[in-house]
């Protein structure tokens, strides 16, 4: 590729032609202040709308000044990126920007982690000049189940338009209204709770300001806690542990599985146990529906449908319930695993210490919004009474154990309690992409050809590719494995799907980048996809670790079957860990 | 506005292309545009010239878009030509978002016909055989006479397959727009075609590049296309003839405000704004004195008496501070305050922005909020400092020409009319008596008879004075409801 030679700030660097002023002059360590750009580079989701300004440089020879995140070099360019003249427009934008937005700040969700309040750091802003007579552009409060927009704080960033429609194509949010009134909003300014939305978080995770924010449950959580009539259970989903550490300041990818159970045991949660054990139970029931399936496929009965879809990820079913509802008896039936556990806890594990479901409260630690959501979905509850009662994210435990005057770092590791706290390997990887169906092949493949499975892992799965296939010799019968991450990825398999295209026997779908380990709940990534990645090397690790490495191995496993379920795709199974899908779309902008 | 209004103005110093053909054919008949030579230029370039060379003759008329910018059109055209793609398109803006403006509107009611042979001509000369009209549906006259129009030609072979016979293939379909300025920058127009938010998105790409549903775009101006067949009939050295060094041809302006000839005028370029407003526009109103000319639509700038002698062109009105812009041209004359003037056309702006980049989006509201200020009496010195540097970075950092043009009205009278503004600020005085809130009522001794009905009228009793004696209004009291200049029936109660 051509080269073009340039000029930042009075150094000269080379780039290949195409390179942005902004990526340019990162190579000469320049960092050019940005607020809307985000880059996601493995995950090619690029937002570049050119829209905040914050990033003008001068360029010699140029009328204005030019948005480096936008304006590609050219030979022999003379940049200045902290001329007077570039400082002056750079900190009066910011002070337009911050003259159009609340100053609570001490109050706010994002305080401490918001992007806005940083540039204005970053710029020593130490005054809105006008403020007092300046107008605040405002908007109603937005609640849904999952996620709040509170609009009066979105500067116009366009990030989450970009993930909602770009890379999750749901198609939530838009730009609406004009100029100073200009908001993201879904059609016809219907409430999030009216629209597409999936509660996929998405835009919450790159929002970078708490115009965005996550239903907050904590302090539900500290009264559960604090009252003396419950019994309270939590369950951690496996995401959790390779990223709660970033929040208490250590490196992406740190796992803090043990740290993680001591600080729920010194909150007071009665029970820690882990989504990983309902992951493994998940596999059991899953993996059974795939094989039955596949094998009435193979015998050639016609009513059998294939693909198989994972149905673990709770924003990907919100996503089929209204894109495909025609297909929706393709799915497996079997509930997620933060379902399965609630249920279990409060059937099998309640009887078992006896205690009265009402007397029971299930918190669940999620890397995701959407469980929020599913956890309050009327056919998951036992008369009125929820399986899971509240859904907290991984920022929001975060935030509990500050409260309790804890450091993360300084807690000793401990383990989770018997007997929904034990899980395979497999459990584990269900928090990357990749990992449920992997998860589930090392399960089938044993069942389905009797013989022990010698090589667990199964590199051909994992990756941060959006779309991945890849084929599993099962004995001499070749299984046809699709994956995806991100709704749009999910989309273009579905379509095929639909279509009748499809070559795939079972696919994988998760909501996220990355799968949970990028959930809408997890600890902001700021744009750096590299944190993903870390955190799935961390999840792998703590797979490898494991003594038992699938799932129907896990004794406690066998021991509810024996104990309790009979066998995977039981009666009781059906009950308890099975669930059906709704057609959505009719709902949709209906109020 | 009728067509009619053209034939109100004298037409000395004015030299119809543009509008050669209003008010003088029937629009609705295409027989009146061919005996004028109508799609006579389409005929000829098809049989006798390359691509290339059809471009080489817009080039060397030096013609410049019509619609704000000036970006030299044969360049553009050659762009598009160069841009490799199986499909093109010819895009015509006739999306005329300024308040006021009214050239593009009738040349589409007046002479549809040269729209139509230009858009051809230039899908020819790039490689496109598809065009579109984006149109605003609030001009439903010119709309019925485009699709008459276009219909009209697709009979006669003018648009369609084989024109003339030769291989080439020109087709022009209508799309509507739903008038919001903005739609008329390139950019957002393009997104707004496709079903998009119609917001500006950055340049590079540029429609040659990359436009219509990504495919090179070539997109001009009305009035540009309306010279495109003459400038093929006459040649490019006659039409280089006409005009300054640098800008070629005429302009035709809307003419408007306090002057007493108000209309459309086709001028050569060059010509002196005195010339348009003294001789053409025959003067100011009621013999008032002249005080100042915005051109270039709302985000123009006010020129001043300084200015009228300076030729008109591209160049020179920017750097006077204003710009050519759609070819908007308001005169104002000694009653119109220059404060309340900029904050006129910045509420324009503020409606009118998309609110995609943040200096547009607020800072246009933070000049019409310091401006208010101004004209409320509340404002105070430094805020006119804020004010020059608002607009200075504003102009410096928006995306797009709408955000870098906003702010001339103010910079442009802060420039012009300084001390207008510090009257404003420091004597709290509205010279040109426009500003309400910084008159104040007051009773003329003189004339004043003492009959009381003042003071009687006042509701809160800001007026004293004895019976027969001239009465007092305390400023401090009064709250400006006007009660005692209405009962006074000897002019002594005046504002000022
Ligand atoms: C805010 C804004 C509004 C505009 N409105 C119009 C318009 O109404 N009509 C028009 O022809 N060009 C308008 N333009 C200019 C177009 O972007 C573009 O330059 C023009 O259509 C190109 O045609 P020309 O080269 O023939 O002038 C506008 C530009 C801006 C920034
Ligand atoms: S939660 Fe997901 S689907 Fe809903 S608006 Fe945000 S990005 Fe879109
Ligand atoms: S809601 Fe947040 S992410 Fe979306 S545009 Fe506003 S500030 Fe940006
Ligand atoms: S300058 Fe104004 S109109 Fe143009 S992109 Fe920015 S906000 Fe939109």
């Amino acid at each position: 590729m051509d080269r073009v030679k340039l000029t930042i700030d009075g150094r000269a660097v080379e780039v290949p032609a195409g390179t942005t002023i902004y990526k340019a002059a990162k190579e000469l360590g320049i960092d050019i202040p940005i607020l809307c750009y985000m880059d996601l580079k493995d995950l090619n989701i690029e937002n570049k709308p050119g829209g905040c300004r914050i990033c003008v440089v001068e360029v010699e020879g140029r009328g204005n000044l030019a948005s480096s995140c936008s304006t590609n070099v050219a030979a022999g360019m003379v940049v200045k990126t902290n001329s007077m003249r570039v400082i002056n427009a750079r900190r009066t934008v910011m002070e337009l920007i911050l003259s159009d937005h609340p100053k609570d700040c001490l109050s706010c969700a994002k305080s401490g982690n918001c992007d806005l309040q940083d540039m204005a750091v970053k710029l020593g802003i130490r005054e809105i000049p006008g403020q007092e007579y300046a107008e605040m552009s405002t908007y109603r409060l937005d609640t849904s189940p999952s996620i709040i927009r509170e609009l009066d704080k979105c500067i116009m960033c366009r990030r989450c338009e970009t993930m909602c429609n770009d890379f999750q194509t749901v198609g939530a949010l838009h730009a609406v209204n004009r100029g100073f009134e200009s908001v993201v909003a879904p059609a016809f300014e219907m409430n999030l709770e009216h629209s597409p939305c999936t509660y996929c978080g998405q835009c919450v995770a790159v929002c970078p300001t708490g115009a965005l924010t996550e239903v907050d449950h904590t302090s539900k959580v500290i009264s559960a806690l604090n009252d003396p009539t419950k019994t309270v259970v939590v369950q951690t989903a496996p995401a959790v542990r390779a990223a709660l550490g970033e929040e208490f300041g250590m490196e992406p990818g740190t796992r803090v599985t043990g740290q993680m159970v001591s600080a729920l045991r010194q909150l007071g949660f009665d029970y820690v146990f882990d989504t990983d054990f309902a992951a493994d139970l998940t596999i059991m029931e899953e993996g059974t529906e795939l094989l039955g399936r596949l094998t009435r496929f193979m015998e050639g009965d016609e009513e059998v449908k294939l693909p198989i879809l994972t149905s673990c990820c709770p924003g990907w079913v919100n996503f089929f319930e209204y894109n495909y509802p025609e297909m929706k008896e393709i799915p497996s039936t079997a509930r997620s695993p933060q379902q399965m556990f609630g249920s279990i806890a409060k059937s099998y594990f309640a009887e078992m210490i006896e205690v009265d479901r009402k007397d029971m409260v299930v918190i669940s630690i999620m890397p995701c919004l959407a469980k929020k959501y599913e956890c309050q979905r009327e056919e998951f509850s036992v008369d009125g009474n929820p399986d899971v009662d509240y859904s907290i994210t991984t920022r929001e435990l975060a935030h509990l154990i500050k409260q309790a005057n804890l450091d993360l770092a300084k807690l000793d590791s401990d383990d989770f309690d018997a007997p929904l706290g034990e899980s395979s390997g497999a459990g584990v990887i269900f928090a990357a992409t990749g990992g449920v169906i992997e998860a589930a092949t090392r399960t089938a493949y044993e069942i389905y050809t009797g013989k022990v499975l010698e090589k667990v892992d199964f590199e051909q799965l994992r990756g941060m590719e959006g779309i991945r296939s890849a084929k599993v010799d099962f004995d001499g019968q070749e299984i046809n494995i699709g994956i995806a991450h991100g709704l749009g990825n999910a989309r273009k398999l579905l379509d095929d799907v639909k279509a009748g295209k499809s070559q795939y026997h079972a696919i994988e779908i998760m909501a996220c980048p990355g799968g949970c380990i990028g959930g809408g709940g997890q600890p902001l990534h700021h744009g750096d996809a590299s944190i993903l990645k870390a955190r799935a090397r961390a999840i792998y690790a703590e797979d490898r670790d494991k003594p038992i490495r699938k799932s129907h191995e896990n004794p406690y496993i066998k021991k509810l079957y024996e104990e309790f379920l009979g066998e995977p795709m039981s009666e009781k199974a059906h009950e308890l860990l099975h669930t059906h899908y709704f057609d959505k779309r009719k709902k949709i902008f209906q109020v | 506005m009728p067509v009619a209004t053209l034939t109100e103005i004298p037409v000395k110093k004015q030299i119809r292309i543009a509008l050669r053909n209003c008010g003088v054919i029937n629009p609705e008949k295409i027989e009146d545009y061919i005996v004028r030579d109508g799609y006579f230029a389409l005929g000829m370039v098809l049989s006798e010239m390359t691509p290339e060379n059809a471009i080489g003759v817009i080039k060397d008329s030096g013609i410049r878009g019509r619609g704000g910018a000036g970006f030299p059109t044969g360049l553009k055209w050659e762009f598009a030509s160069k841009s490799m793609s199986e499909q093109k398109y010819v895009v015509c803006n006739a999306d005329e978002g300024d308040p006021g403006a009214f050239m593009d509107r009738s040349i589409l009611e007046g002479d549809p016909h040269t729209v139509l042979e230009a858009m051809a001509l230039c899908g020819y000369c790039i490689g496109a055989n598809t065009g579109y009209i984006y149109i605003r549906a609030e001009y439903p006259l010119a709309i019925a006479r485009l699709k008459t129009a276009i219909s009209q030609a697709r009979e006669f072979g003018f648009l369609g397959k084989s024109i003339f016979g030769s291989e080439f293939e020109f087709d022009i379909h209508l799309k509507y727009g739903a008038g919001a300025f903005v739609c008329g920058e390139e950019t957002a127009l393009i997104h707004s075609m496709e079903g998009l938010r119609g917001e500006p998105s950055l340049k590079p790409p540029f429609p040659s590049e990359s436009g219509y549903l990504g495919k090179p775009t070539n997109v001009n101006n009305v009035e540009t296309y309306a010279n495109i067949p003459v400038i093929f009939l006459k040649g490019a050295e006659w039409f280089s003839g006409i005009g300054t060094e640098k800008s070629k041809g005429t302009k035709v302006f809307a003419l408007a405000g306090k002057v007493n000839n108000v209309g459309l005028v086709e001028v050569p370029m060059g010509i002196t704004l005195r010339e348009v407003i003294f001789e053409i526009g025959g003067g100011i109103k009621d013999g008032k004195g002249f005080k100042a000319v915005q051109t270039g639509g709302p985000s123009g700038g006010c020129l001043t008496e300084k200015h009228l002698d300076t030729p008109i062109d591209y160049e020179n009105l920017i750097a006077c501070g204003s710009m050519m812009g759609s070819g908007g041209m308001i005169v104002m004359d000694e009653d119109d305050c220059m404060v309340s003037i900029a904050k006129f056309f910045l509420d324009f702006t503020v409606e009118e922005s998309c609110g995609k980049c943040s200096p547009c989006r607020i800072g246009n509201k933070r000049l019409y909020e310091l401006l208010d200020r101004i004209c409320t009496g509340k404002g105070e010195m430094p805020d006119l400092d804020r004010l020059r540097n608002l607009s200075e970075v504003i102009k410096d950092t928006s995306l797009c020409g709408l955000g870098q043009s906003s702010p001339n009205p103010v910079l442009s009278t802060l420039n012009n009319f300084y001390h207008e503004y510090v009257s404003h600020v420091e004597d709290k005085k509205c010279q040109a008596g426009v500003c309400r809130d910084l008159l104040e009522y007051f009773i003329i001794e003189e004339n004043c008879v003492g009959c009381t009905a003042c003071a009687r009228a006042c509701p809160v009793g800001a007026i004293s004075g004895e019976r027969k004696e001239p009465h007092l209004i305390n400023p401090d009291t009064c709250i400006k409801c006007g009660a005692c200049l209405e009962k006074c029936k000897f002019d002594a109660v005046i504002l000022r």
